[in-house]
């Protein structure tokens, strides 16, 4: 969260699996480069799962969020389906051609999810 | 009953601290209302969105004024 009151227009929170595969680190890290590029807020999936009241109503009354899972197990988004939470765009690394194991985390890699990610939030890319 | 508004004190933080009062006031509870302004303390709750509201320490709602009766539900 930037350093000035969010109350005029919340920025769109952002959730990624981060999970150990090499799909789940590039997840993680488009979503770091996202917020900060400051086209969204990263939030903690851990405080959804830890059923951290702050992150689940922050989720509740955001405008947009965006769940990045590295595979079709969905482990993020199943995680904010688990508290009740259905309002969430979901993109998938897999499904835009990267395969699990046999992914190069790069910088081109992370612009490109970047890139679907900030045209599933409707922003310039 | 500890009631605590979250929100770095715009004008929409202000709003939520009047109602939360008023919702207090007509419940006939007895509570003390915090005003949270430091962002590190906000976000210390877990909160993303402001303005926010928590109920000793357990947020019930965030980015948004709901106003006086959906407050109610929330100090019941």
């Amino acid at each position: 969260m930037s350093e000035v009151c969010a109350c005029g227009g919340n920025p769109a929170l952002l959730y990624t699996c981060s999970g150990a595969a090499d799909v789940g680190e590039l997840a993680d890290l488009a979503t770091r480069q996202l917020s900060r590029s400051k086209k969204g807020a990263m939030s903690c999936l851990a405080g959804i799962g830890g059923n951290i009241s702050g992150f689940i109503k922050s989720t509740e009354g955001a405008d947009k969020v965006l769940v990045i899972d590295g595979c079709p197990l969905g482990c993020a988004r199943k995680t904010l389906e688990e508290k009740g939470l259905q309002n969430f765009k979901h993109l998938t690394i897999t499904e835009l051609g990267f395969k699990k194991g046999q992914t190069e985390v790069s910088q081109v890699s992370i612009d490109k999810v970047c890139a679907s990610a900030s045209e599933l939030l409707g922003l310039c890319k | 009953m500890k009631i605590q508004i979250l929100g770095t004190g715009c004008p929409k933080c202000h709003k939520l601290a009047a109602e939360a009062e008023q919702a207090a006031k007509e419940l006939g509870l007895s509570y003390e209302l915090i005003k949270v302004t430091d962002i590190n303390e906000i976000m210390g709750f877990g909160v993303m969105i402001t303005p926010a509201l928590a109920v000793d320490g357990n947020v019930k709602f965030a980015g948004k004024v709901p106003g006086v009766e959906e407050i109610k539900k929330h100090l019941k």
